[in-house]
């Protein structure tokens, strides 16, 4: 996924479309922001200038769905050196105690099984993005509102935890089609709901190592980049800004050449 | 108080259940002093009731600090509990047999500790009917995964190790069954110490693990020996070295309380010898751990120590952590002048303890506090009354087994010699 924060104008589209098609409930006091889930959260930074030099950007921050492990030399990076180096190693999948969430290798998706899942909390406490929610609350679903619920995604119970999926059931119903089909998944026939939300356009989907996407060919700009690159979590969503202070903001302090380096070893969406 | 509670009428007699050779307060008095653990556990059901019903909502912990007050205790209680093992391995497979007096009773705060820390677990975790998925579906390269196992195992264990004294009671070792059982199992105990030896290492070791695994969060990743980071062998290091002293500690304090004396001087120096010794050499790892973390570590991921330390968890932290309760009690336990004095090794093994139990708290609550991306805020955290109420659990839980266990078992063999 690519993000374009030049683009993006804090609207929140992608948040509400996100918790619409992932049947993410509303709590009865959604102001408190440390227990109220949204799996699609946008921040808002500004360059700390006084009027009239103020600026502001928005920053979109699905589960950055980290690969880990293949970024980078061991040498540098803030990360355990041993033989799971050659593996994929997401900062909170290695953690959980009762396999609740896994990388998957074909797509590069880290996925989250909320009925497996017993509540540590380990995984929540390992993930530097909090892009890992806890269901603090039952979620009160009003009246009648359980039949507008999406099919395709079971609502979660209280005690565990939850995280966006890329659309997972999204990418399901293509990939069955296709099989019917006898094709592949096309670029557009699996797009997350938020990447369809976006009324301008900011978020970009695809397969990040096939050239014949977008997001191949945005992730090469020279205004691309992740977040916290440094701790070589090795992300899936990328941004884009032509914005110095705001590049600088999502401390990005790697040389061009390492991420160009980290984005060759990149796979999956 | 003392005359009031004498002309109290006498409505049971339970001296025949008290270990030979030993004198305790009338069963009214205890009943009193009972009073104090019961109401740390009704204050426990509260919270309970009202986590396990209500949810952790009722918590004040959130997405920012997943981990809370209940974790603290739990890493605090089991390290301080080590002195089990630890001691358990020094009398039975090294063969120091000075510290014989004083094994049941690091063996007893051992179960009281383990036990503690599984059921506040078990009101940790969002969905206590699934505690088992963690077994069944275990996943082996999570650190978690090994603590669940090693600490549920090794509380077995001290069950086991623990039986002997019950069954050597006054009264139940009269039948002859329970006589012969107990005889048999302290014939095998070794096996049994070796099983704890290997278990508690493991997870004391995971327990450290967990975090320094944590490569996104640079306030706790560490580097390390293959899957193993430093913080592995740390935690290790700081649970054998504060375990004796704890132990030590709950008997002097126990001696106070009851006005007798339970074990020679000389054991009790001896255990302050053992924790003093290895409290220097975990201090050695430990700040050489920091430095490094400090100037090669964190400068590596961009960021400073200043970073790391932020008000309200500033470094001063770091200085009590490591200065006040490390090096000084670590080099005040190996001076044998202390230990020769009662309230100075009391002073030094107290600040030993505080010291390991402030490790664990910056380890889980500092990892988390410090916003790692750059544009997110900094939160703060303190526990609700239920949440106290749930740590107060280990507390209730240990003073209402350890009063019972000191009237009616034989936990302090040198007691009756002591106090003729």
């Amino acid at each position: 996924m690519v993000i374009d924060l030049d683009k993006c104008t804090g609207c929140g589209a992608c948040s509400v479309a996100c918790m619409s098609e992932n049947n993410i409930g509303v709590l009865h006091n959604e102001t408190d922001k440390i227990r109220s889930i949204t799996w699609m959260r946008v921040y808002q930074i500004d360059n700390g200038k006084a009027f009239p030099d103020t600026e502001v950007a928005f920053i979109p921050r699905p589960c950055m769905h980290c690969q880990g492990g293949k970024s980078g030399t061991p040498g540098q990076a803030f990360f355990q050196e041993g033989p799971m180096d050659e593996a994929a190693h997401p900062p909170c999948v290695s953690v959980c105690p009762a396999t609740a969430t896994d990388y998957d290798e074909d797509t590069g998706i880290v996925s989250q099984i909320p009925t497996r899942c017993i509540g540590c909390r380990y995984c929540v406490a390992a993930c530097p993005y909090h892009a890992r929610y806890f269901n603090w609350y039952d979620v009160p679903w009003p009246k009648g509102s359980p039949r507008a619920l999406s099919p395709f995604v079971s609502p979660r119970m209280r005690g565990v935890v939850e995280k966006c999926t890329f659309c997972f059931q999204r990418y399901q119903a293509a990939r069955n089609k296709a099989m019917v089909s006898g094709g592949e998944v096309g670029e557009m026939d699996y797009q997350t709901a938020c990447t369809e939300a976006c009324p301008s356009g900011a978020i970009t989907f695809g397969q990040l190592q096939n050239p014949e996407h977008k997001v191949h060919k945005l992730i090469s700009s020279d205004y691309t980049f992740r977040l916290l690159e440094r701790l070589h979590t090795n992300p899936k969503v990328y941004y884009m800004s032509k914005r110095e202070w705001v590049r600088k903001m999502a401390d990005n302090y790697v040389t061009r050449h390492n991420k160009f380096a980290q984005a060759a070893a990149q796979s999956g969406h | 108080m003392r005359r009031w509670l004498d002309d109290l009428p006498k409505y049971a007699d339970d001296s025949s259940w008290w270990p030979k050779g030993t004198k305790r307060c009338r069963p009214e008095v205890f009943l009193i002093w009972l009073g104090l653990p019961l109401t740390l556990l009704a204050y426990f059901s509260v919270g309970a009731v009202l986590c396990l019903a209500l949810g952790l909502n009722q918590t004040n912990m959130n997405d920012y600090f997943a981990f809370g007050v209940w974790i603290v205790v739990d890493l605090a209680v089991i390290a301080l509990g080590a002195g089990a093992f630890f001691t358990s391995f020094l009398n039975y497979i090294v063969g120091k047999t000075e510290l014989k007096p004083i094994v049941n009773a690091a063996v007893l705060i051992g179960f009281i500790c383990y036990v503690g820390a599984i059921l506040m677990l078990g009101i940790d975790i969002g969905q206590p009917i699934r505690g088992w998925f963690g077994f069944w579906h275990a996943n082996v390269h999570s650190m978690l995964t090994e603590v669940m196992f090693c600490i549920t195992t090794y509380a077995i264990v001290l069950t086991i190790e623990l039986l002997p004294s019950v069954l050597d009671n006054k009264r139940i070792s009269r039948v002859p069954e329970f006589g012969t059982f107990s005889h048999n199992l302290h014939t095998i105990m070794i096996v049994f110490a070796a099983a704890g030896t290997f278990l508690s290492f493991f997870h004391q070791g995971s327990l450290g693990g967990m975090f320094g695994v944590l490569y996104a969060r640079p306030f706790a990743a560490r580097g390390g020996l293959g899957i193993w980071p430093w913080t592995f062998f740390l935690f290790i290091m700081s649970a054998i070295a504060v375990g004796p002293s704890f132990t030590t500690m709950v008997v002097m304090i126990t001696e106070k309380i009851s006005g007798r004396k339970l074990t020679k001087h000389s054991v009790k120096m001896l255990m302050g010898k053992i924790s003093g010794w290895l409290l220097v050499v975990y201090m050695v790892f430990k700040s050489a751990d920091t430095l490094w973390w400090a100037y090669i570590k964190l400068p590596a991921a961009g960021l400073t120590l200043d970073s790391m330390y932020q008000a309200p968890y500033g470094f001063w932290l770091l200085w009590v952590e490591i200065g006040l309760c490390g090096w000084l009690p670590a080099l005040m336990l190996v001076q044998e002048k202390i230990r020769a004095s009662y309230g100075w090794m009391f002073v030094a093994m107290l600040l030993a303890c505080i010291g390991i139990t402030l490790n664990r708290f910056v380890f889980t609550i500092q990892s988390l506090a410090l916003p790692v991306l750059p544009f997110e805020k900094f939160y703060s955290y303190l526990p609700s009354w239920q949440e106290w109420g749930i740590a107060s659990l280990v507390l209730g839980f240990g003073l209402l087994v350890f009063m019972l266990a000191y009237r009616y078992l034989p936990i302090f063999p040198q007691e009756p010699e002591l106090n003729d």
